[in-house]
């Protein structure tokens, strides 16, 4: 019985090694450890042995069971994880397929510029505002210190809807200080971007609908280093910290002491030449504007009800599509309003 | 405004040291601000004064000259000339072997006729040169410089007075006193730290006469001329100016005429000061009239121009007729001309709006008029015109009369300022010391009395504390504050709208849309072309009163066109498939209210291979999904005028409309030149915020499952979905919890003018499972209630 014990163990063993599919080993299985299967006839004749032979028979006889068990199982696995092989390998694809087309569209590069540049001012504390593009004269002009008379406000500078020319299309963005003021207490930080209007023809740069971001700032103590504090540390978030940035001195009237602030042309590092030639992006001047700013005019404050000997303030502006066409490399404004979605698709 | 830097050097402050470059520089970061610059010589090169040792007939030509040439060099230069004026012993300007002339001539040598020829020699129109700047040459031949105090082998940008360099400033229309070479100089020397010397203009006389005896000014038009100052010159003798004084008009860009006429236009670059000589001959009787013009005058300026004249417009007139347009040009009728002999010189401050707008109204915007629009300083009337007289003495040009005429209709008053230091420190966030304020201000010539700043005339920018703050932050340098950091309490952020607007754009996006910006003034002609009726109310558009053109004349109530404009361009283009988006903003008359509202609509448009209403009406809805709008409503219309009228559907959510979506209608896209089927929803953007949902707060997850029910069901055509929908829906009751339509059948098995429709029906209970009954109960009641009310019948 013994023997027969080891010859079923090195039978099985061996067949279970040659088998090769599932079906094989349920085969075997069913074979040797089935209830009509090898191992159970010789168990069944167990009864005709000898009190002393039986316990060691027994003992043989489960070592051989547990042995062909866990060979079975062994098997099991590894004929299991050879077919799985098999199959991930019959279902390789060319992965440089392309996908299954997704088309997503496109923001307007405009939009995008202004996105990121509303995004950075509100980290800083700048709260984003609409107004009307058909505006009062009042607004647009009398009250900036814009007088009767001004040539900004001349009917070929500026489009209007009345006879008394009380109603036009705004032609910048600075209405929108007044109309903050009016209707918010300082503390204010306030930015206005927007549509404007005025009378040109539209070409490579220019187009009678544009975009302006304005912004305000008025609170006790401002001064003119916060303004160029607050202007120099948003201008390198948008343009890189490497930038370098002036400030110039110039003329709105409402704002006072004003000033056009400058970036130094990232091409020609402010020489005003590359090769020997004239840069082609600062037209030799060396430097790029950026803006508009100044102090808020105390005449401007006090026409909003802000006390002008409490409250300071400055002001700024700033032309969108240059921004744009600048970051962008976009070299004729037309394009910005043709929407041509050959265009549209490079952003 | 131009300025030569020679002239500065020479008469007010002497710079010569400071490069190009450096003054430019320094002048821009001082508050002016340098548009352009270039040195006068950078044209001409490698052209010298030569003079002519031999000439010689040319041996192959019956007109040409072969010359030598002593240019300065060991050896002369032989060169070939067709020129006849030329003879041995002349100084002439000569172009040598690679050499350059105005407008990049390249001369080299050459061969004519078989004879070499080292370069050329030139004429005045060769080195960009008039008749004007060298009265004494002449235009059709060489020109001969033997009076022109030159040597041999002198360059020839000395003799031309090229060696110069002219920079044009951006003046500040709040600085009139820059429009001039004089306030230029203060603000050059005050930017390096230095003073400009001044030169009081002193006038000899004559024994000629008194100007009182010969001319009366009469100035009844008081509000629009506040000074008008007149000098008189007898025995003038018309003649070119001498060199110094064209060259000085010819680097600042004017034709020099004649000794007169070369005066005015000289003091009025000197001084800003526009100035005007008429001929005293036409000035009938004598009598100067400063008033407006009457209907129907007309004055034929010097430019030739005839001109219509109007009440409002400023004239210079005589007792009879208007003889000159104040401030902008004289009158032809009283011009200076060769014989001339007693000249009334005009130095006159007018109102600058006023000849502004004449000077708009003419089409003539002159340098005068140019600079009596910024309103001048009245201060400068009588230094100008006595600086004229000046010269008139020094150049020999005439005798000067007795006297001054001089109309005041202003109140010269002194302006004062208190210098508020802390102030001006506080506003600039600087520790700038008194004194070095007070120096900064004199530097500018504005004169400080211990506190108080006395005001000079010519500086009517400065009014207030933040005016002197200006003047002190640019002296002390803008670049030189120290750059601070403000602390404020605000809260940063976007209104809900914007938000809203934001998401809306991102998921326009994502469906593939890209975004478009469309001008908001429209042409009246869209209405047309949209087949809106004449009657409609949309129509009731704001009217631009002065339009770049009748394209772009109204602004837009209705914002289709602008998408279909972009879609046709798109379309001429050949873009094969388009999917569009625009957040645009329509302005809408309202009554009772000045301005429009302003309202924002969303519009989508495509077309393209998978354009279908379908796929539209999927992407709205997924889009109203993502802004957590309310279940919309779509109703269809048959009777929009700009939508295929069986393929429109009205969108609304609760009872509010918001617009429409569907085909645009085939001869709307024939208006806009598009062969393709067009689709577009137009959605009221700013409706669409009132409706947005609050956000979304947890339900429990159902404990029971839910049953899945079909049923399909043979119905008249004319049955809409949304009916079937709507009967289903009040029909199954509360344990409906979806329905769904997932196949529509037409052909074999259903009637002609019947169809079936099959829907798929969630059941489902929160507090037990449903039971087979359960839905057999309810899909009875469905199907009872769909052949009531629909007759539609189980298929």
């Amino acid at each position: 019985m013994k023997q027969q014990l080891e010859n079923i163990r090195t039978q099985a063993l061996a067949e279970l090694a040659a088998a090769a599919t599932p079906a094989d080993l349920e085969e075997l299985r069913v074979k040797w450890l089935g209830k009509k299967g090898e191992l159970t006839a010789v168990l069944k004749m167990m009864g005709k042995l000898t009190a002393e032979e039986r316990p060691v028979m027994g003992q043989l006889a489960n070592a051989v069971r547990a042995e062909i068990e866990q060979t079975l199982e062994a098997r099991k696995t590894a004929i299991h994880s050879a077919v799985l092989e098999a199959k991930l390998a019959s279902e390789a694809v060319d992965v440089t397929i392309p996908g299954n087309a997704v088309t997503l569209g496109h923001q307007h590069p405009m939009n995008m510029v202004l996105d990121q540049i509303k995004e950075i001012f509100v980290g800083l504390g700048y709260q984003v505002v609409d107004g009307p593009e058909v505006e009062l004269a009042s607004y647009n002009f009398t009250r900036l210190n814009i007088e009767e008379g001004h040539p900004s406000r001349d009917r070929s500078d500026t489009f209007y809807f009345t006879d008394d020319d009380s109603v036009l299309l705004r032609t910048q963005t600075s209405p929108m200080q007044i109309r903050f003021m009016e209707n918010n207490k300082p503390p204010l930080c306030m930015l206005a971007p927007g549509r404007v209007f005025r009378k040109d023809e539209a070409d490579a740069t220019h187009s009678p609908m544009f975009h302006q971001i304005e912004g305000l700032v008025v609170d006790e103590h401002i001064t003119m280093g916060d303004l160029k504090g607050a202007l120099v540390a948003i201008m390198k978030k948008i343009y890189g910290e490497d930038s370098v940035m002036r400030f110039r001195p110039h003329h709105f009237p409402f704002t006072e002491p004003s000033c056009e602030m400058d970036m130094q042309c990232h091409k020609c590092h402010g020489t005003g030449e590359v090769d020997g030639a004239v840069c082609s992006t600062c037209h030799g001047e060396g430097w790029i504007e950026l803006l508009g700013a100044g102090m808020v005019h105390p005449e401007v404050l006090r026409g909003c009800g802000i006390d002008p000997d409490k409250y300071s303030g400055f002001a700024f502006g700033m032309g969108l599509e240059r921004m744009a066409m600048g970051r962008m490399r976009i070299n004729d404004l037309r394009l910005i309003f043709d929407n041509d979605v050959r265009f549209l698709n490079q952003f | 405004m131009k300025l030569n830097r020679k002239w500065l050097h020479e008469e007010f402050v002497d710079l010569s040291h400071v490069s190009d470059k450096e003054y430019v520089e320094t002048l821009t970061i001082f508050g002016q601000k340098v548009e352009t610059w270039e040195r006068m010589d950078a044209e001409i090169k490698n052209v010298k004064v030569g003079k002519v040792i031999s000439i010689v007939r040319h041996e192959n030509s019956d007109h040409m000259w072969v010359c030598q040439v002593d240019v300065g060099e060991e050896a002369p230069v032989q060169i070939v000339t067709g020129a006849q004026n030329v003879r041995e012993g002349d100084l002439v300007p000569v172009a040598l072997h690679n050499s350059w002339l105005p407008g990049s001539v390249h001369i080299t040598k050459g061969k004519l006729r078989g004879v070499a020829s080292n370069g050329m020699l030139c004429g005045l129109e060769e080195l960009g040169l008039t008749l004007n700047d060298f009265p004494n040459a002449i235009l059709d031949g060489i020109w001969i410089l033997n009076g022109e105090d030159c040597a041999v082998g002198d360059d020839i940008n000395l003799v031309i007075g090229n060696d110069d360099t002219v920079v044009d400033f951006e003046i500040t229309n709040n600085r009139p006193d820059c429009y001039s070479i004089i306030g230029l100089a203060r603000e050059s020397a005050a930017a390096f730290g230095m003073r400009m010397k001044h030169h009081e203009p002193v006038v000899k006389g004559s024994d000629c006469g008194s100007i009182f005896d010969k001319l009366d000014v009469d100035v009844p038009a008081t509000e629009l001329c506040n000074r008008y100052s007149s000098r008189m010159v007898a025995n003038v003798k018309i003649a070119p100016s001498p060199k110094w004084l064209r060259q000085r008009l010819r680097a600042n860009g004017i034709r020099p005429i004649n000794n007169i006429v070369d005066i005015t236009n000289y003091v009025m670059l000197e001084y800003g000061q526009p100035m005007h000589a008429f001929d005293y001959r036409y000035v009938s009787s004598g009598k100067i009239i400063v008033r407006e013009a009457e209907e129907g005058e007309t004055l034929t300026t010097l430019d030739g121009n005839v001109r219509q004249l109007k009440p409002g417009m400023l004239v210079i007139a005589d007792e009879s007729k208007p003889i000159g347009l104040a401030g902008i040009m004289g009158g032809e009728n009283s011009e200076i001309l060769d014989d001339t002999t007693t000249v009334v010189f005009e130095s006159a401050n007018f109102n600058g709006t006023s000849i502004r707008q004449t000077a708009l109204a003419l089409g003539m915007r002159t340098e005068s008029s140019g600079k009596f629009e910024k309103n001048l300083d009245p201060m400068m009337t009588v230094p100008a015109v006595q600086r004229a007289c000046e010269l008139v003495e020094l150049l020999g040009a005439g005798d000067v009369l007795d006297g001054i005429i001089d109309i005041i209709n202003y109140v010269p008053d002194t302006k004062t300022l208190p210098l508020e230091c802390d102030k001006i420190n506080r506003l600039l966030g600087t520790d700038i010391s008194k004194e070095d304020m007070v120096r900064y201000l004199d530097l500018l010539e504005i004169p400080v009395d211990g506190d108080t700043i006395i005001v000079p005339s010519f500086r009517p920018d400065l009014n207030l504390m933040a005016d002197i703050a200006e003047e002190v932050g640019r002296s002390y340098g803008y670049n030189e504050i120290a750059t601070t950091a403000f602390k404020t309490s605000t809260q940063g952020g976007y209104s809900p709208f914007m938000l809203l607007e934001s998401k809306a754009g991102s998921l326009c996006r994502s469906l593939g849309y890209s975004e478009i910006i469309t001008y908001s003034f429209v042409s009246p002609a869209i209405f047309d072309q949209i087949r809106l009726p004449a009657d409609s109310g949309l129509r009731n558009a704001m009217r631009i009163q002065n339009p770049l053109g009748e394209d772009t004349s109204i602004m837009r109530t209705v914002a289709l066109p602008s998408m279909l404009d972009i879609l046709s361009r798109n379309y001429a283009y050949h873009n094969k498939a388009v999917k569009l988006y625009e957040l645009a903003k329509i302005y809408l008359p309202t009554e009772g209210e000045t301005l429009p509202a302003e309202p924002k609509m969303l519009v989508l448009g495509t077309y393209g291979p998978d354009a279908t209403f379908f796929t539209l009406k999927g992407e709205l809805e997924a889009i109203l999904t993502g802004l957590r709008m309310p279940k919309a409503t779509y109703t269809a219309v048959k009777d929009h005028p700009s939508y295929h009228p069986g393929r429109c559907a009205m969108v609304s959510i609760d009872g509010m409309e918001l617009g429409y979506m569907g085909q645009v209608h085939p001869l709307v896209c024939k208006n806009y030149g598009i062969d393709a089927d067009v689709y577009c929803v137009e959605i009221d953007f700013s409706k669409l915020f009132q409706l947005r949902l609050p956000d979304p707060t947890y339900t429990p997850l159902p404990k029971y499952p839910s049953v899945s029910r079909d049923l399909s069901v043979v119905c008249d055509e004319a049955v809409t979905v949304a009916q079937a929908e709507a009967v289903i829906t009040a029909a199954a009751g509360k344990l409906l919890r979806g329905v769904r339509l997932f196949d529509i059948y037409r052909g074999v098995g259903v009637p002609e003018g019947k169809k079936s429709m099959a829907f798929s029906l969630e059941l489902r209970a929160d507090d037990r499972t449903l039971t087979d009954q359960d839905s057999e109960g309810v899909m009875n009641k469905v199907l009872t209630a769909l052949k009531e009310k629909l007759d539609a019948i189980l298929r």
